[in-house]
């Protein structure tokens, strides 16, 4: 491999790992807004 | 060596080391995206009903990247003529920047994980709609109409049509009248949007074999259907004011920029010789794209702000 393309390489790495990140985050607060909502709305 | 096995050639070299992260970007056609993020947007904005500022967020990025998912897994179908086309060459594929198989694998993952997230965030009628929409674009549209029909962006269109009726099941969990003209709307604009790139974009259809309606039927016949769609479409685009949906702001701009999407289209169709004939086609292309905006822009604001919404006073039931 070339300079440029292991380059190419990491840049996607950065991304595939940012975006993942990303969806861990995503994935908990989509979880606590619907769980927010239905411990709002449970039956006491 | 032909542009063809040029293209093919480059393609090896992606196969082994993959593209960049522009490249990627590309696949999921961002200019797409942005009209579909735009309309699903407004979608869900006028939709009676609340939903919660994150949802919605996670809602309209869902179905953007569901669109994105679309146009990688049209970019991998459709790899072999796109080289060819002077639209589309410059596309990661036929550069050679990206293999077909990292577009069919990005294609893949991103309609699952769109689908599943919106599914999470909202509800899964708007999920199942977007899984339909992108099963659609791709089995129905790309793989069949597109090469076999000069119908294929009439009928194809309905996948582009969708967004905004996503948008409005994620908020109301149903399927209405409003969402249906919503729908409307976007169907009867794609052949008159497409038809005005396809009469001067019409030499790169035929050397693909794209049955592109002024490729089979001849520019004529397609001047006088984009004349008849763009009165249909005049008519279904006053139907929200007839339905609560739009009030007066909405009927006066839409009658207003209806009366030049028509006068345009009948430009077309009088001016048939020479590069003049181009030039009205692509004014009307371009309008198009700035009529369908204005109409969902004027939407939001009767929604959104304040006051601005006077109804018409003709409510149908439905």
């Amino acid at each position: 491999m070339t300079e440029e393309e292991l380059k190419k390489r990491k840049r996607r790495s950065i991304v595939i790992g940012l975006v993942l990140a990303a969806f861990v985050i995503l994935f908990y607060a989509i979880t606590i807004v619907r769980l927010g909502e239905n411990v709002m709305n449970r039956p006491l | 060596m032909s542009e063809l096995s040029l293209a093919y050639h480059q393609e090896d070299n992606a196969e082994a080391f993959g593209g960049d992260v522009q490249d990627y970007v590309q696949l999921l056609k961002p200019r797409v995206m942005s009209l579909v993020v735009f309309t699903s947007f407004v979608g869900l904005m006028v939709a009676p009903g609340s939903i919660h500022p994150l949802l919605g967020v996670v809602a309209v990025l869902a179905i953007a990247v569901g669109a994105g998912a679309s146009g990688a897994l049209n970019m991998w179908y459709d790899a072999d003529i796109d080289g060819l086309m002077q639209r589309t060459a410059a596309r990661p594929i036929p550069r050679g920047r990206v293999s077909k198989n990292e577009a069919l694998t990005l294609g893949v993952v991103l309609s699952i994980l769109s689908t599943l997230v919106l599914g999470l965030a909202t509800n899964w009628l708007a999920s199942a709609l977007l899984a339909g929409t992108i099963g659609f674009y791709l089995f129905i549209y790309t793989m069949w109409l597109k090469r076999s029909t000069p119908q294929n962006i009439v009928i194809g269109g309905a996948a582009g049509s969708f967004p905004p009726m996503i948008g409005w099941v994620a908020v109301t969990g149903s399927i209405t009248i409003e969402p249906i003209v919503l729908f409307l709307i976007i169907f009867m604009w794609t052949p008159p949007h497409f038809w005005a790139l396809a009469l001067y974009r019409c030499r790169d259809y035929e050397r693909v074999g794209v049955p592109m309606l002024p490729v089979v039927k001849g520019p004529d016949e397609t001047r006088l259907q984009i004349l008849i769609y763009s009165f249909i479409l005049f008519a279904v685009s006053l139907t929200p004011a007839f339905i609560d949906l739009g009030g007066l702001l909405y009927l006066t701009m839409s009658v207003m920029a209806g009366i030049v999407f028509l006068y345009l289209a009948i430009q077309v169709f009088r001016v048939r010789e020479g590069n003049i004939a181009d030039a009205v086609a692509k004014k009307l292309f371009l309008y198009s794209i700035f009529y369908l905006f204005f109409l969902f822009s004027v939407l939001l604001v009767e929604h959104v702000v304040p006051g601005a919404f006077y109804s018409t006073g003709f409510k149908f039931g439905f």
